[in-house]
C-alpha cells in the first residue's frame, strides 16, 4: 500500500483530500443544489415540493413587497457597515499603535464580548433600548433630560445599532491587522516630506490599510444582510429584513420553493459583493506590496 | 502576532456562526430516515420484541409542562425525556415535514392536528398502551379533528384574548383596543399582538364579525388593512415574551393565549385576562406521536401519554401552566377555585362566541402572504 502511494503521488495527494472534499460535498454542494433545484419547483401546500417546473418563484421575487424589503435589507446593511468602518477605522488605529503588549490585551478585550451567545447579547440591548422600561428612557426621563421616551426600539435604528454591535468586531481586525504590519518608516518618510497629518493618512496610511477595509466591510455587510435574529428581537418583529421573509417561508408560510429562490437570489448578491471584493482586495494588495 | 489575529479573527466566525445556528435545535436531522414508519403500524399488538426506548424526546410549546413530570416519569419506568421547544404550529409541521427525526411525542394544536393526519404525519395510537384514555372528559373523546382519539390525546386547552394590566387601564371591551388605535389612549404603543398568522388574523376577522375561518380574499384583504391599521398602536408582534412584557410594566395589553397571562400573575398581580365581547379563539393543543417514531420511541411516547393521563399528574400539569385540563379525574383533584376561574374555564355565554381554528387548505398561502404584507407595512 505504501509503495503504492509512493509510486503515485497524485493518488496519496487525492487520499489526503479526500475528507475535506466529502465534506464539502455533503454539507455544502448537495444542499447548494437542492435549494437551486427547488426554486425552480411548485410548493405543496404544507410544506415540501411539487415537482413540476417553474420559473415563477423567481418572478415573485420582484413581487413589489419582497422586493421592496429586499432593498430595505440592503440599506440596513449598508448602513450597518458604514457605521461599523466609521467607528471602527479609529479604534483600529488606536489599537495598532500601542505597544504590543497594550495591543494583545486589547484585541482581547475585544472579543470577550464574543464568548457570549449573540441572542444573549442582543436580549442584553433590550434592557437598554425598552421603551419604557429600558435603562436610557428611563434614566434621561429621571434626570429630566427628555419628557417622553425616545422611539430606541422596534425601528431601524435598533437593528443598526444591534447588528453594528454584534459585527463590529469583524471590521476591526482585519483593519487592525493591516494596520499593525504598516511599515512606520513610511509615515516618518512622509513626514519628513511635508506631509500634513491629513495627507499622511490620506495617502499612506488609508491606501495601505484598504484591503482590511474592504474586508472587513464584507464581513460586516454580508451577515448584516441576511440577519434575522436581530430584526426579529430589536425591530420588535415589527420590521422585516429578508432573512425574516425567508425564515417565515420555511417555518410559517410552507413554501419552500419561494424561499429557495429569496436565497439564491441573496447568495447572488453576496457573489457580486465577494467579487467586488477580491478585484478591489487584489489590486490593493498589489499595491501594497511595491510600497 | 499575525497569527493571533488569525486566531482571534476565527473564533469571531465561529461565535457569528453559532448564532445563526442558535435557533434551530433539532435532534437529528436527517432526511432519508423515513423507511422505519413501515414496521410500526399494522404489526399484531402482542409483540414481545419491542421494548420501550431509554430516551425520547418530547417536542413541546415553552413553559408548558412541570419539570417535575419528567423525574416522576423517570422514577417509575426508567425512561428519561429530554424537552425541545417549538413556537408555533407552523413551525411544528416545518420541522416534520423537513424530515427531521427523533421526536417521539409532539403537541400540534387542533387545527394541525388535521393538517397532520392528512399529510400522513402522524402515528396511530394504540390504546393498550393508554389505558388512563378512560380519564378524558366525554366532549374530549371524539373531537372533530380526530374522532376516537386515533391519533391523539388533548393535553390542555385555553383561550387566545387579551391580557392587560388592570390597576392602569380598565378591562377592554372590544377588541377595539386594537383594531381602533387612539394615539391618547394610555396602552397607544405599548400593546403587542401575536407573531402568529391565524391568530392575528383570526382576531382581525372575528372583530369584523368574519368567520376565523374564512377563505374569502375580500374578507382576508380588509382584515389585513385592520392589522396594518392597528400596527400603529404596537410596540411590536411577540409570541413569546408578551407576558413579561405585561409583568415589567413594558406594555399594558397583549394579544395572546389565556394560561400565560395567569401565570405571569404570579410576577405581576395585576395582569388581568379577559375575552372581548365578539369573541376569540379556543384551541386544545394535543399529545401525538409523529409517523418518523422508531417503534421503541412509540412505546415509550405512549407510556408517556399514558402517564400524563394520570388524574394526579393532569391536576400536576393545570396546577403550573393554568390552562383547563381535559381530565375529568384530574379536574377531581383541581381546587375549587381553579375550576370556577371564568379566565380557566369561560362561562357558557363566553365558550358560545369562542371558534375553533380549522385549516384553511390553498387559501394557507393567501394567509401568509398577507401577513407578509402586514409584517412588512411602515
Amino acid at each position: 500500500m505504501s509503495a503504492l502511494l509512493q509510486r503515485k503521488p497524485g493518488l496519496r495527494a487525492w487520499l489526503l483530500l479526500a475528507p475535506s472534499f466529502v465534506w464539502l460535498m455533503l454539507f455544502f454542494i448537495i444542499p447548494l443544489g437542492i435549494i437551486l433545484v427547488y426554486s425552480f419547483l411548485e410548493r405543496d401546500v404544507y410544506g415540501g415540493v411539487v415537482w413540476k417546473w417553474t420559473l415563477d418563484n423567481y418572478r415573485r421575487v420582484f413581487d413589489p413587497l419582497y422586493f421592496k424589503t429586499f432593498l430595505a435589507s440592503l440599506w440596513i446593511a449598508f448602513l450597518t457597515a458604514f457605521f461599523s468602518l466609521l467607528f471602527g477605522y479609529p479604534l483600529a488605529y488606536y489599537i495598532a499603535t500601542r505597544p504590543e503588549k497594550v495591543r494583545n490585551a486589547l484585541v482581547l478585550a475585544l472579543m470577550i464580548p464574543f464568548w457570549t451567545n449573540f441572542l444573549v447579547r442582543t436580549y442584553a440591548w433590550l434592557t437598554l433600548l425598552r421603551t419604557n422600561t429600558g435603562l436610557i428612557n428611563v434614566w434621561l426621563q429621571q434626570w429630566g433630560i427628555i419628557d417622553r421616551p425616545l422611539p430606541l426600539f422596534g425601528n431601524t435604528f435598533a437593528i443598526t445599532l444591534g447588528l453594528v454591535y454584534g459585527w463590529m468586531p469583524d471590521m476591526i481586525l482585519p483593519i487592525y491587522a493591516a494596520l499593525e504590519r504598516l511599515d512606520r518608516r513610511l509615515l516618518e518618510a512622509a513626514e519628513d516630506l511635508y506631509a500634513s497629518r491629513w495627507q499622511v493618512f490620506r495617502r499612506v496610511i488609508w491606501p495601505l490599510s484598504l484591503p482590511g477595509v474592504v474586508a472587513g466591510t464584507m464581513l460586516v455587510f454580508i451577515p448584516s444582510l441576511g440577519a434575522f435574529v436581530t430584526p426579529a428581537i430589536l425591530g420588535g418583529g415589527k420590521r422585516l429584513m429578508i432573512g425574516n421573509v425567508i425564515t417565515n417561508q420555511f417555518l410559517g408560510a410552507h413554501d419552500w420553493p419561494f424561499g429557495s429562490a429569496l436565497s439564491v437570489l441573496m447568495m447572488a448578491v453576496m457573489l457580486v459583493a465577494t467579487l467586488i471584493y477580491f478585484r478591489t482586495g487584489g489590486e490593493e494588495g498589489r499595491r501594497g506590496g511595491l510600497g | 502576532m499575525r497569527r493571533f489575529v488569525l486566531w482571534a479573527l476565527a473564533l469571531g466566525l465561529l461565535a457569528g456562526l453559532a448564532a445563526c445556528g442558535g435557533k434551530g435545535t433539532a435532534p437529528t436531522a436527517a432526511p432519508a430516515e423515513q423507511s422505519m414508519e413501515t414496521q410500526a403500524p399494522e404489526q399484531a399488538p402482542a409483540q414481545a420484541a419491542v421494548e420501550p426506548a431509554k430516551e425520547i424526546v418530547f417536542f413541546n410549546w415553552s413553559e408548558y409542562i412541570d419539570p417535575e413530570v419528567y423525574d416522576l416519569f423517570e422514577q417509575e419506568t426508567g425512561i428519561k425525556v429530554i424537552e425541545d421547544n417549538f413556537s408555533s404550529n407552523e413551525e411544528l409541521l416545518a420541522k416534520l415535514k423537513g424530515g427531521v427525526t427523533g421526536y417521539a411525542v409532539i403537541v400540534p394544536s387542533d387545527y394541525m392536528v388535521n393538517i397532520m393526519i392528512q399529510e400522513g404525519l402522524l402515528a396511530e395510537l394504540n390504546h393498550d398502551n393508554i389505558p388512563n384514555l378512560k380519564n378524558l372528559a366525554e366532549e374530549w373523546r371524539n373531537v372533530p379533528f380526530d374522532p376516537g382519539n386515533k391519533y391523539c390525546v388533548p393535553y390542555q386547552w385555553g383561550t387566545t384574548g387579551i391580557g392587560y394590566l388592570s390597576d392602569q387601564i380598565d378591562e377592554p371591551q372590544s377588541w377595539a383596543v386594537l383594531f381602533d388605535p387612539n394615539p391618547d389612549a394610555p396602552w397607544y404603543g405599548r400593546a403587542t399582538m401575536l407573531d402568529d398568522a391565524r391568530e392575528s388574523f383570526a382576531a382581525a376577522l372575528i372583530y369584523l364579525g368574519y368567520d376565523p375561518n374564512t377563505t374569502d380574499e375580500a374578507q382576508l384583504q380588509e382584515a389585513r388593512d385592520l392589522l396594518i391599521k392597528a400596527k400603529a398602536g404596537l410596540s411590536g408582534y411577540d409570541s413569546d415574551t408578551y407576558e413579561d412584557l405585561l409583568a415589567s410594566g413594558e406594555n399594558l395589553l397583549a394579544h395572546g393565549w389565556s394560561g400565560d397571562f395567569l401565570v405571569a400573575q404570579e410576577d405581576n398581580e395585576n395582569i388581568a385576562y379577559t375575552i372581548p365581547q365578539e369573541g376569540g379563539v379556543i384551541w386544545v393543543d394535543n399529545l401525538c406521536i409523529p409517523m418518523s417514531a422508531s417503534p421503541e420511541e412509540k412505546l415509550a411516547g405512549e407510556m408517556f401519554i399514558n402517564f400524563i393521563l394520570r388524574p394526579d399528574i393532569g391536576a400536576k400539569i393545570s396546577e403550573y401552566n393554568y390552562y383547563a385540563s381535559p381530565n375529568a379525574e384530574a379536574e377531581k383533584l383541581l381546587p375549587e377555585d381553579f375550576l370556577n376561574d371564568p379566565t380557566v374555564y369561560p362561562p357558557q355565554e363566553v365558550r358560545a362566541k369562542l371558534h375553533f381554528l380549522k385549516p384553511v387548505g390553498e387559501a394557507e398561502a393567501l394567509y401568509q402572504r398577507l401577513w407578509d404584507e402586514v409584517k412588512a407595512a411602515p
